[in-house]
Order: C-alpha cells, then structure tokens, then sequence
C-alpha cells in the first residue's frame, strides 16, 4: 500500500487574519497543528474538512481530490471520507448517546454493528447508550463525539482541541483514549492544539503555525528540541524522548527507561520490558554542573554536549544539550548569571541534572 | 347554542387549522432564510413579514382585497388559472389570514433556528449528511419547541381575526363568517345572551392556550 499522504494548500483573507499553507503530511500519524491563538490553525482544519470554501484552495487525500478550483473541483463536506471532533463535543441534544453514535454510522455503507460494538468498548461507552447528551459530563460527551465521528470509517480524522474546553481532570480522563486511537485504530489525525503538553504526548508530527504561515513542519522530537521555534519560549517548554522500559528496581520502586544516548529512572511503570514509553523533560526541570555532582539527591545526571545556547527572557538562557553520541536532545532552562559563572559555551561537555519526568 | 353559532365554531376551526398548516409551509422557509442570511434584504424581508404587527387590519384587508379582485395582478393569475376569485371565500380568506399571522409563525421558528446556531449542521455535514437532510433530521427537530410556539400562536391569532375577515371575507355563513364575526352580528342585533355565550368560549380559549405557552416557556428556562 502506498504511504498515505495529504497535501493541502490554502489561502484565505479575512480582515485582519490571513492563511498561506502549503502542506505536504504522512497520513500515518498524528500531526499537530500547534500555534497560539489566531494562527489560523483551526481555519486551516476547517478548510481541509470543506466547512470553508478557500478560493484557489487544493486539497487532496491520499491522491483522492477533495479540492482543486483550478480544475473546477470542489467535494462538499458531507461526501469526504473525514471524521470530525469539534472543541465543543455538539452531540444532538434531541438525541440519545446511541442515537448520536448512530448517526453518522446510517450514512456511511460500509459501516457496520460489529463496529459500533467496537467502539464502544474502545471508548467505555456502553453505560452511557440510552442516556441524552444533557446528562453527560463534559469528558464522557467528548468521548461520544469521538466515538460518533469514528464510526463514519474516516480516512483522516480532524480534531479541533478537543480538550481545551475540558478541566484538567477531565483532559487526563481522555487522553488515554485518544492514545488509543492512535494506538489500534491507526487513523490518521490531525490534532489542533494550543498546549505543547498535549502536543509532546499524542503527536508523531508538529506543524507549527504563527500568523497563518507554517513555521515549521517536522517530526515532534527534534522540533520540540529546536531552540530557534515559538514551541521553546512558553513555560512548557521542553524535550520529548522516545524511550523503551528496560530494568525494574523492586526494591525502590523505580523504573529504568532506556533511550538512543543514555537512561533515566523514573517513577515505576507497569509496563513490560521494552514497551515504548514518551517522556517528556521540561527545560525547566533540567539545570547542569560541569564536573559529575557529588552528594546529590537527584537521580537522574547524563553527561552531554552543549549545542546551542540562545536567550528565554531577559534574566535566563535556554540550552540545548545533546545526550550522549545517540542525539538525543533535551533542553535546560537556567540563569543568565548562572551561564556567565560557569563560562558556558557550546561545545562543553557538561552534566545534565533532570529534577522532574512526565511520563506519557 | 344555535345552530348557526355551531357552524361558525366550526367555520372558524377549520380555518384555523388550514391556515396553521399553511403558515407552516410558508413560513419555515421564510424563517430559514432570514435565520442564515447575511444579505442586505434580510432587513427588508424581515420588516415585510413583521408589517401585520403593526398595520390595522383594515388596510391589510384593503390591499388585500385590491390584490385578489378582478382587478389586481393575484386576481387576475387566479382568473386565469381558472381558481375564479378569492376575495369573499374560504380560501381567500385563508390567503389573508396566513399573511395576517405569518410574524407570529416565523418569528419563533427564526429564533429557534438562530438559537440552534451554524454548528449541529456542520456536525451533521461531518457525518455524511445532506444539507436536506441534516435540516430534517437536526435543523427541524432542533427547533421543535419553536415550531410548537409558532403553531399555537398561528393557530390562536387566526381564531382571534375579525378586521381581516370582515374586509376580505364579508359574512357569508359556512363560508366566511366565523366567531369574532358572530360576535359582531350579535351584538348588532342587540343579543347580548348570544354575544355572551361565544365571547365567554374565546376568552377561555384564549387564556387556555397563553397558559400552555407560558407554561412552556417557564419549564423551557428551568430546563
């Protein structure tokens, strides 16, 4: 089977916004399109679906034409083989959960019950069928409009933040299932997010938009790691580290993950050996010596490579440093004065002290 | 109760009816489109529909009259089309009843339809629906509670027409006279008793039905 791919190039104007996109994805993955508020990353997710009719537009999924004005073609929202999840969750108040799910489904010929079981246990929605989307939580209304926009077996599958509008509570409750999707339904999605957190634990692949132009558009990993992007200047900034479990520590109840360059402990994790874990490391979180500390409390220290120093406000410098030959990459968020009193330089083998790991 | 105040009761239900069922064709489309346009003649449209609000019913019936007489453009389509004329029969008098309440049909229903917002139909789009059938199966049921409202309140204003009727229609029993005209007739002819029986009837109608409305409402807030 040829690799999936979707090529989508858009132009919109609007008074005070516009887009210019010209994209070419993987359609074997979850792509990000990451950028702060207004950057145009939701209108391009609705040209894509055709809820916007960008003039001039193009946009082809695997090969097949949903949009080509110069070829007079134009594929009406409700013909595209494409699933959406919108940040509100829009179930149809005046149907029940099963209806919902229903939907879509009695549209689409190929769909069929086997499937719609399936999905309701993928998402644990049973207990919800017969209930009306008013007596649903915000996380289980979300995972019905996920579950509905599944059945109508998209070949790409559009989410537009469909955790901003939920607490933090409720977002843990999802993601889980969204990494399920990812995970065994294997549809390509095109994820929209503001949050880098939600980014470095869901995606494969970062576009990163600003002002309706695409910065970026790169695998997650060594962009997150790029000190020249937006991605590096927030609070959350960080690296994320693909890793496999390796030793368990019984003792202490710690877990060794291993990845290209070198390891960390973390917290225990209940998974076999070998299983692919994601780890994120906030530069915040990373401060380093230049001689191997002695009599510290923190586990975690890897000798590494500083590559690149650059400014993150006016009182701190970000580095980033590379983990042993591997080329892992993580980032450290430390004091300009601290920088100065250490002479640090790219170049410089340091040691890299990791207080804080996400696991995801 | 004579038997010729049964007749207008009657009359006067299955005018009422008809016309409630009319409304409802006419106006849903009317109610859609100045529900989603943004053109410059939703304003004009919109104050059009809104005119029977405001305007005597007595000029509403003269125009009326002048557009459906042998004279006026509808009169002469009707002519042609072999339907005869309208003015001082049953359907003329629906054609100026449904023009006479359509506000109050499309209004609700616009709102409704504005409540429900651009979203559910876009969903609906998402998940391989039609623009017709998404306005079936999301659109209409959406605004159900709007198109209850914009059914007893057509229904209830058609009952309660008299200038209208009386311009348009005349006082040609079982054919245009109805209640409020009864009335009229009764109270002419100083039969206070048989005013009293009918009138009593529309004042129990009346209050009956503002009071399922307003039931409605409340409990719809609560909600």
């Amino acid at each position: 089977m040829p690799e999936p791919v979707i090529q989508a190039r858009f132009r919109v104007d609007y008074a005070g916004f516009s887009l210019a996109v010209d994209l070419e994805l993987s359609g074997r993955s979850v792509t990000a399109l990451f950028g702060p508020s207004g950057c145009g990353k939701t209108t391009l997710l609705r040209c894509v679906a055709g809820l916007i009719r960008a003039p001039g537009g193009r946009m082809r999924l695997n090969g097949e034409v949903w949009q080509d004005d110069h070829a007079g073609i134009w594929v009406p929202t409700h013909r595209r083989s494409l699933g959406m999840v919108f940040q509100e969750a829009s179930l149809f108040s005046h149907l029940s959960v099963q209806k919902n799910l229903e939907f879509g489904m009695k549209r689409t010929p190929s769909a069929s019950g086997q499937e719609l079981d399936a999905v309701v246990k993928l998402l644990d929605i049973r207990p919800l069928l017969a209930r009306k989307p008013a007596h649903l939580s915000g996380g289980e209304r979300q995972r019905v409009a996920i579950g509905r926009a599944l059945l109508v077996r998209p070949s790409l599958l559009l989410m537009d933040e469909p955790l901003a509008s939920l607490d933090a509570t409720r977002k843990l409750e999802i993601l889980p299932y969204i990494e399920r999707l990812r995970d065994e339904v294997k549809v390509p999605i095109l994820y929209v997010s503001h949050s880098l957190d939600e980014v470095a634990q869901l995606a494969d692949h970062l576009v990163l938009l600003n002002a309706g132009k695409v910065v970026v558009s790169g695998p997650l990993g060594p962009s997150l790691a790029r000190l020249d992007l937006p991605t590096a200047y927030g609070d959350d900034a960080g690296a994320l580290i693909q890793a496999v479990v390796g030793e368990q520590d019984e003792r202490y109840q710690l877990t060794r993950i291993d990845f290209a360059g070198g390891s960390l402990w973390v917290g225990r994790v209940e998974r076999p050996s070998g299983a692919p874990v994601r780890a994120r490391v906030h530069a915040r979180d990373v401060s380093v010596a230049l001689t191997p500390p002695v009599g510290t409390s923190i586990l975690n220290v890897l000798p590494a490579e500083l590559t690149q120093i650059s400014d993150a406000g006016p009182d701190r410098v970000h580095l980033q440093l590379q983990i042993g030959s591997g080329g892992s990459l993580l980032l450290a968020r430390i004091t300009r004065r601290s920088r100065d009193v250490l002479g640090l330089v790219p170049g410089m083998r340091v040691y890299a002290q990791v207080k804080g790991i996400a696991l995801m | 109760m004579s038997s010729s105040d049964l007749s207008t009761l009657w009359l006067t239900l299955k005018l009422a009816s008809v016309v409630t069922v009319l409304l409802l064709l006419v106006g849903t489309p009317i109610a859609w489109w100045l529900a989603r346009t943004s053109s410059r003649w939703k304003g004009p449209v919109g104050a059009i529909v809104a005119l029977p609000l405001v305007l005597p019913p007595t000029v509403l019936g003269f125009y009326l009259l002048l557009l459906l007489g042998p004279h006026g453009p509808i009169g002469q389509l009707t002519s042609w089309l072999g339907l005869g004329l309208l003015p001082f029969t049953f359907w003329g008098l629906c054609v100026g009843s449904v023009v006479y309440s359509l506000p109050f049909v499309v209004q609700p229903i616009q709102n409704a339809f504005e409540a429900t917002g651009q979203r559910p139909l876009e969903v609906a789009a998402t998940l391989r629906a039609s623009p017709w059938d998404s306005f079936f199966t999301v659109a209409v049921p959406l605004a159900a509670p709007g198109f209850v409202t914009a059914s007893i309140l057509g229904f209830a204003h058609t009952v309660g027409e008299f200038g209208v009727v009386l311009m348009l229609g005349g006082n040609i029993p079982g054919e245009t006279r109805v209640v409020s005209v009864q009335i009229y007739d009764h109270v002419e002819a100083m039969e206070y008793g048989r005013a009293h029986g009918l009138s009593l009837l529309m004042v129990v109608f009346s209050f009956s039905i503002l009071l399922v409305l307003y039931a409605r409402r409340s409990r719809a807030l609560d909600a």
